[in-house]
């Protein structure tokens, strides 16, 4: 697999915004990620390195150092489950140990770990969404869900299992 | 042209100083022979302040400022040496040993090692952290150099030295905190690395014993880096 045309002309669209095109990094791996279904081979970075002209070690460096960047395939809806302090008060655990129970995952931050069997969902745990005001709280995809419950969790999470995948695109 | 040049004085542990509105605090205090320790600082390559070791109190400022980074303002009053400062660095020092797997007395770099160095001088005697004995690789694929990540301290000045003055850039950081560790390329092996010149520039830079030359033994590991002011001199055609 690689980059398709379309995604090539996004990069160099990118890389033109700014003064030296090492800063459009970040951004060329968003497109990169959603190209190759979520997450980043070594051949993906390779060919963000080669589009923007700058060296493959500071782009493996740069997806290695940011956690939304995933180096291992992971499932359909990637889901941010808030664990900081805020969301903990209010239940984030209980969703956590409830999550786990339902899917046979581990939400510990391997994406191994908390990717369902049937490979739609991939729980992983997270330091503050900075949406404290509506914990606890998640992140489906990109869209936010706040003040959940359980069967609010369940509600979100069955409708969405049957949608496609929404990736961000800067 | 020679453009003009502003001098700016200011106050270095009580005494009157001048220097060069471009300079940085570490600059004037070298200039003037006043020790600053630094272990991510090398002349030559762009300041990242990061080995925090260089911090100062600077009056009328509550945080304390990294040396490397600052630059010169009229009036300054600086503190290069409080107790403060001292016991700071010390546990800076303390840090580094605890991170990874310093053990002097086999590592090819003793006795020419700055780490090792600084302890000495700063009065390390004891390390108050637990150490925390990472099971790191060594990688000597290279022909003729090794990288043991045991001995590194993520100073960065291979990356810097490798994208600045050979342009190669074959060196980088990967992942982040505790787990973060220098590589080169996508993290493949350095001997199959195809952007590595073999120049030798991180080995020469690296302050204790990470990079060094194939076929050294305890203690034979002597860094040369008189090449590193020439080079950048040329490059700025400061000359």
């Amino acid at each position: 697999m690689s980059l398709s045309d379309e995604a090539r002309q996004k990069i160099q669209e990118i890389a033109a915004r700014y003064p030296r095109r090492i800063s459009a990094t970040i951004p060329a791996l968003y497109v990169a990620q959603a190209e190759y279904g979520g997450w980043l081979p070594k051949e993906a970075m390779v060919e963000v390195a080669e589009e923007l002209d700058v060296p493959p070690s500071h782009v493996f460096g740069v997806a290695t150092f940011y956690t939304l960047f995933y180096k291992e395939p992971v499932g359909k809806h990637v889901v941010q489950l808030c664990t900081n302090l805020a969301c903990m008060l209010c239940g984030a655990e209980t969703l956590q140990q409830h999550l786990e129970r339902k899917f046979n995952i581990k939400i510990n931050g391997s994406i191994r770990d908390g990717t369902t069997a049937d490979g739609t969902f991939t729980v992983l745990p997270v330091e503050c969404l900075a949406a404290c005001g509506g914990a606890p709280c998640m992140i489906v995809d990109t869209e936010y869900y706040e003040n959940l419950t359980i069967e609010k969790v369940d509600k979100i999470l069955t409708q969405i299992a049957t949608q496609p995948t929404v990736f961000f695109k800067p | 042209m020679r453009q003009s040049v502003r001098v700016k004085t200011l106050k270095i542990d009580d005494r009157d100083v001048g220097a060069r509105e471009d300079q940085t605090l570490l600059e004037v205090c070298r200039e003037n022979g006043i020790f600053i320790p630094a272990l991510c600082h090398l002349d030559g390559l762009t300041p990242v302040g990061a080995c925090r070791l260089c911090l100062v109190e600077v009056k009328g400022q509550r945080r304390l400022l990294p040396a490397c980074v600052t630059r010169v303002e009229e009036g300054m009053e600086v503190n290069t040496a409080t107790e403060r400062l001292k016991k700071y660095r010390r546990q800076i020092l303390e840090l580094f040993f605890s991170e990874r797997n310093h053990i002097c007395s086999v590592c090819v770099s003793n006795g020419h090692c700055e780490l090792q160095s600084l302890a000495q001088q700063l009065g390390v005697d004891h390390v108050h952290f637990p150490y925390r004995y990472p099971r790191l690789p060594v990688d000597a694929s290279h022909d003729r150099f090794v990288i043991d990540h045991n001995r590194c301290i993520l100073c960065t000045r291979c990356v810097r030295v490798c994208d600045e003055i050979e342009g190669a850039h074959t060196w980088d950081v990967m992942g982040r905190g505790i787990n973060a560790r220098v590589i080169t390329d996508l993290n493949k092996p350095w001997g199959e690395s195809e952007s590595c010149t073999s120049c030798g520039k991180c080995v020469h830079v690296c302050p204790t014993g990470a990079l060094v030359e194939k076929g050294r033994s305890v203690a034979e590991m002597a860094k040369r880096r008189q090449f590193l002011p020439y080079l950048t001199l040329m490059r700025e055609g400061k000359q």
